[in-house]
């Protein structure tokens, strides 16, 4: 048997969104997936450390209190230092505060080096196929 | 009459205990000066006679004869794991948990310059963890091959990412080390399972560091030297905290141990939060948790206790001038078979005796961070919460000899002025008059009836007067 490949999951800053959190590390253990949830109100530092010491494929970020901004800045940076520069990072949720154009956003996230970046309401079926897809898996 | 005798050669005295399982009374207790340097039978010897005169005994047939010692340095570990908070914190936690000594504390990939110091440090074993089950394995495989080149023959356990551990196993036995693989010390993220590392580090123990220690000449008068001191003291905390059987235990309590080296704590109880409204942060802790301040002591650390605390702190407490203070800690420092003479030496390591036991107490229990949100403040602990634990025992000479232990044991309470300070709020107080904790846990291995009911009928209750300070 293949296998699994493990994923980071986990809400980044002062963040305490707990639900979409459980919904998306359901939908992901569901496909596959060994999912190390750690949680809410998680620092770059526990994604970064929980990556390294699992060997983990991707980290994915949530945020959605609008301060995910701040909260994910250097994170790539901190990867690099870590030894695991080329992990992915996927970030989704209510990104920035206020109306913005989803092209500026995306934009700020890329630039800081993130794989790929979700809008609100995106849902765990749009996002597994890419997963797979950028894991290198069928 | 049954009896047992309890040994437990320390690096300065051998302290002997007897007791009568049937009646379960202690039958007496002496001590002796001893070193492994001066022959650890001599002591030990010594101190029987003394023992066994004052008792009235002339060589009784004991059922058991058991020791667990400290000896030579006691159980010198080093941990070697991933990162810092996660694999190398629970190779930590093992270590400590069978009762080592960790001298030394290694992360990420060994260098050449790092294997040089493990080498410098001659430690007896060395717990290599890395990876969860699953995951990271080059590290690991990294550092089993830098340890495999070193000089030193060292039992190594392997105790990390189980993906690896065959080849680890491999690479380390190519290099001509002894090599015991155990389960994983951290098999999930933030999952612990020291209970397998913490075996084998025993197991090491009886079989090599016993013979190392110059211990198997002891062995010859008696049955076995079971295990470490510290973790005698934390086995017989556990049968106090759990009970057995019929037989009830006290509940969750914290033991402090007062020594010329190192203070050590244990805390037997979940810790979870006391409060609604609080998230739980960090690794998880272990029911029965040991900490051990390598800087807080009251002879061989003392120099390391005034950098830690500083003068100043001390000299509040004991209100003395500065270089009074630092003068005694210098002596006690180079003497550390000096006992307190005089009015002035006492009030000082009343007052060292007092800090060591307050920062080693709040260095072991748990924390709690306020964070502010957009949605307000949120709390966060991380530790153990030992607000509501039930009993604080004071061990170790400074505690058990003293007139009034209270005073120093106020040094383990919660402190109004620092409520994130998670520290008992209303313990009762009890003392170990008769050094027999670490006697009691040897017991427990054989008679932990016996053992418990003498536990809660020797350690004896004490009070803190209101007002009364150092």
């Amino acid at each position: 048997m293949e296998q699994q490949p493990t994923v980071i999951l986990g809400v980044i800053g002062a963040d305490v969104h707990a639900i979409g959190n459980r919904i998306l590390a359901y939908a992901l253990e569901q496909s596959g997936f060994k999912v190390v949830n750690i949680g809410v109100l998680t620092s770059q530092e526990e994604f970064i450390n929980a990556a390294v010491e699992t060997g983990a494929g991707a980290i994915l970020v949530s945020s959605l209190y609008g301060h995910g901004e701040m909260d994910c800045r250097g994170m790539r940076e901190k990867a690099v230092e870590a030894g695991i520069g080329n992990i992915l990072i996927y970030v989704g949720g209510n990104l920035v505060i206020g109306k913005r154009e989803w092209n500026e956003v995306e934009k700020i996230y890329t630039n800081m080096g993130f794989d790929r970046v979700y809008p609100p309401g995106t849902l765990p079926d749009d996002v597994l196929p890419q997963l797979r897809q950028d894991l290198g898996l069928k | 009459m049954e009896l047992a005798l309890l040994i437990d050669f320390g690096s300065t005295y051998t302290k002997v205990t007897c007791a009568d399982m049937q009646n379960e009374t202690i039958v007496g207790t002496a001590r002796a000066f001893s070193t492994v340097e001066t022959g650890i039978m001599e002591g030990f010897l010594k101190a029987l006679r003394d023992l066994e005169g004052s008792a009235g005994l002339s060589s009784p047939p004991y059922k058991y004869k058991f020791a667990c010692s400290s000896a030579a340095g006691g159980l010198r570990l080093v941990a070697v794991g991933l990162i810092p908070d996660l694999t190398v914190e629970a190779a930590k936690r093992a270590a400590l948990g069978a009762g080592a000594r960790v001298i030394g504390v290694y992360a990420h990939e060994l260098t050449g310059a790092e294997v040089g110091k493990i080498e410098g440090q001659r430690p007896d074993i060395i717990l290599l963890a890395g990876g969860t089950d699953g995951g990271n394995k080059d590290v690991m495989i990294h550092n089993a091959g830098m340890l495999a080149g070193m000089h030193l023959e060292v039992p190594v356990i392997v105790a990390g990412n189980k993906s690896a551990a065959e080849q680890v196993k491999a690479i380390l036995e190519k290099g001509g080390k002894d090599v015991r693989v155990t389960a994983n010390v951290m098999p999930e993220l933030n999952v612990l399972n020291i209970d397998p590392a913490r075996e084998t580090i025993r197991e090491v123990f009886l079989e090599k560091i016993v013979a190392a220690k110059g211990l198997k000449t002891a062995e010859e008068y008696i049955d076995r030297v079971l295990m470490p001191t510290p973790a005698a003291v934390l086995n017989a905390a556990e049968l106090l905290a759990r009970g057995y059987g019929e037989e009830q235990g006290l509940g969750d309590l914290v033991v402090v141990d007062v020594g010329g080296a190192t203070t050590d704590v244990h805390s037997l109880a979940a810790g979870e939060p006391t409060k609604a409204g609080i998230s739980w942060k960090g690794l998880p802790e272990p029911f029965a948790k040991r900490t051990v301040e390598g800087d807080l002591g009251m002879r061989y650390s003392a120099q390391a206790l005034l950098e830690a605390a500083g003068v100043q702190r001390l000299a509040r407490i004991c209100r003395l001038p500065a270089d009074e203070i630092v003068g005694y800690v210098e002596k006690v420092g180079s003497n550390p078979d000096l006992l307190c003479s005089d009015d002035i030496s006492r009030t000082v390591d009343d007052a060292m005796a007092y800090t060591a036991v307050d920062l080693a107490v709040e260095r072991h229990v748990g924390k709690i961070d306020v964070i502010y949100t957009p949605f307000g403040a949120s709390y966060i602990q991380t530790g153990k919460d030992l607000t509501e634990v039930k009993y604080v025992i004071g061990t170790g000479g400074v505690i058990v000899f003293h007139p009034d232990p209270g005073l120093i044991m106020k040094g383990t309470l919660f402190d109004q002025a620092r409520p994130a300070v998670l520290k008992p709020i209303n313990p009762q107080l009890l003392i170990d008059r008769q050094y027999i904790m670490a006697g009691m846990g040897l017991l427990a291995e054989v008679d932990p009836v016996a053992s418990l009911r003498i536990m809660k009928k020797y350690l004896e209750e004490i009070h803190i007067e209101q007002g009364r300070m150092l």
